[in-house]
């Protein structure tokens, strides 16, 4: 049989990343409904509970420890930060994992031209798109709610979907070489819900005991929170901004350095 | 491989494309291929015969380029698999051990994102993907889910995704394993097929009716080494003989017999726990002599040689993992 490989349409599609991504997207088509729920209510409850439930209560004994702002204002630019975190885990977590264990998309992939890192990356492309497509929403309720005080939370919607990329390139890049799926239970009891919890999210890192604020400054979340929270309230302090930034592409770049290798080591074995 | 051409049944026509030399492969402190030499040619339907473990699986993981060799040579096609693998991948067709078909989605939605992993454009992947439907006897179920095919139509889903690349070798690793007969027939109708087309085909088995169809050539492996090689019609004439005479006597004087026969008149004699096989020229005469020496068996049986008397010899009859 001949080998003759046909020119490919166009760069976009003869990228092996691209590729995968793409699978990624005609999976995604049969089984985007199973996630509908948890996308749209998940932050709709947070911001409608935390936003205004907690809100009233916060609120009516003054805000000046928050800035002067409404607690929903407050508490909204956090709630879209940590969705991304949220949707990262989960999309860099199981799947990942089941991609090598249970439906094997990954063993199928290797046994074409595609190469480890081409799996990686074309993996992590749908997780950000998966993130974005949730911090779009969670920006569209902060609108919708009143939450946005300015017209830089425009750009809270990429602040936020870095946020999510510097959370799941690393994840998918150790998701890969976990051996059980329990370990995850780990991942989400004691890395998500601390971050959840101490990163400025629902109060704000200075009401933290001193010795854990730089903890707490140290951890992705805080930096995406304040990112997320500078732009949507229209207090944006360029170099502190830049620092964020920086700080999560660094992290993304260390976990698409990583993963590369782990898929290498996990998938040719 | 010191393998006299003239000993095969269907001469190579010279084209190698698959060379190993002391190819080897080590996980920590186990040695799954050991040292092992091969050249495969265009079109031949070469396969690796063995029992668990014997290092079959990880020889066509490394021809497959998914696992690079701890030492040795091996070029496919005439590239090294360690540096272009994926250049190589582009022109093989894998069929694993375990379907990883993408249950989630339907049987030709399985071959288009398939084929787009080989950035193959989108109009030539709907027609090879149509073609091989029909091809493996699956065109009335594109649109059905994966999920629920039985495992037969699984394996030839497979196989059909296996060649929306159009490839030049096709890797196969225990093709129908699992399979019932009906099931297990079709597909090697099918890869009887390909290989009449000129497909190279690499396939690991642990059936011997398999081998005995689809091999042109085989090598039987234990250890993570070859233990022989030829064709199914040498390795019979080479390790076994022409007819099998399969005794079975009572119990009781099962032992006894087996004493007596030790040094009857055969190739070979082996005492097994229920039976005793005499490996002979004529199964009938052997009989014949049996009944003049006094003994009378319970049953008796005559047949041929098989590869499966071949494979039992080599690899032994002890039970492992």
């Amino acid at each position: 049989m001949a080998a003759v490989m046909a020119p490919p349409a166009s760069w976009l599609s003869s990228s092996r990343p691209v590729r995968a991504f793409r699978c990624w997207l005609t999976v995604y088509r049969r089984i985007w409904r199973s996630s509908i729920w948890s996308s749209v209510f998940g932050p709709l409850f947070y911001l409608g509970a935390l936003g205004f439930g907690l809100g009233s209560l916060v609120n009516r004994h003054g805000t000046a420890s928050l800035g002067g702002v409404s607690y929903l204002a407050f508490v909204a630019p956090a709630i879209l930060a940590s969705s991304a975190m949220n949707s990262a885990m989960g999309e860099a977590s199981y799947p990942v994992f089941g991609s090598v264990k249970w439906n094997k998309i990954y063993i199928a992939a290797q046994a074409t031209p595609l190469r480890p890192g081409d799996i990686y990356r074309g993996h992590l492309m749908f997780m950000t798109m998966r993130i974005a497509m949730n911090t779009a929403l969670v920006t569209v309720y902060m609108w919708a709610f009143g939450a946005a005080r300015s017209a830089w939370t425009v750009l809270a919607w990429p602040a936020a979907t870095l946020t999510g990329l510097a959370f799941a390139a690393p994840i998918a890049a150790w998701a890969v070489v976990v051996k059980t799926e329990s370990t995850f239970a780990y991942l989400f009891r004691f890395v998500m819900m601390p971050l959840m919890l101490f990163s400025g999210t629902f109060f704000p890192v200075s009401q933290l005991p001193g010795w854990l604020r730089p903890v707490a400054y140290a951890t992705p979340l805080w930096h995406g929170t304040d990112l997320c929270r500078m732009l949507s309230l229209g207090d944006v302090d360029l170099p502190r901004a830049l620092i964020h930034v920086a700080y999560l592409a660094a992290l993304s770049a260390v976990g698409i350095w990583a993963g590369a290798r782990t898929y290498r080591r996990r998938l040719y074995v | 491989m010191s393998h006299p051409p003239g000993t095969v049944n269907r001469v190579p026509n010279g084209e190698v494309l698959v060379r190993a030399r002391g190819l080897t492969k080590r996980f920590e402190d186990f040695t799954a291929v050991d040292g092992i030499d091969f050249d495969l040619y265009r079109g031949e339907a070469f396969g690796f015969l063995g029992p668990n473990g014997a290092g079959k699986s990880s020889t066509m993981r490394m021809i497959g380029c998914v696992s690079p060799p701890t030492s040795g040579e091996l070029s496919i096609l005439g590239l090294d698999p360690v540096r272009d693998g994926s250049a190589i991948r582009a022109r093989l067709g894998v069929v694993p051990q375990e379907d990883t078909l993408d249950v989630e989605l339907t049987v030709v939605e399985n071959l288009l994102v398939y084929g787009r992993y080989f950035g193959l454009p989108r109009k030539l992947i709907r027609e090879r993907a149509a073609a091989l439907l029909d091809f493996v006897q699956l065109a009335d179920r594109a649109g059905d889910k994966v999920d629920p095919l039985s495992g037969g139509l699984k394996r030839r889903l497979t196989i059909a995704r296996s060649l929306i690349n159009e490839p030049e070798i096709l890797i196969l690793d225990e093709p129908t394993t699992g399979l019932d007969p009906q099931a297990r027939h079709v597909v090697w109708d099918r890869l009887f097929r390909l290989k009449q087309r000129g497909v190279t085909l690499i396939l690991t088995t642990h059936y011997m009716d398999e081998a005995e169809q689809l091999c042109d050539r085989l090598v039987v492996m234990d250890h993570g080494r070859f233990a022989a090689e030829g064709s199914p019609r040498d390795l019979i004439a080479r390790y076994c003989s022409p007819e099998v005479l399969e005794l079975r006597f009572d119990p009781e004087v099962h032992d006894q017999a087996g004493d007596k026969l030790k040094d009857f008149n055969a190739e070979r004699v082996e005492v097994l726990a229920d039976r005793i096989l005499l490996y002979v020229t004529d199964g009938d005469a052997a009989l014949a002599g049996v009944h003049e020496a006094g003994l009378e068996p319970l049953t008796s049986l005559v047949r041929r040689g098989t590869l499966e008397d071949v494979f039992l010899r080599l690899t032994g009859r002890r039970l492992e993992d």
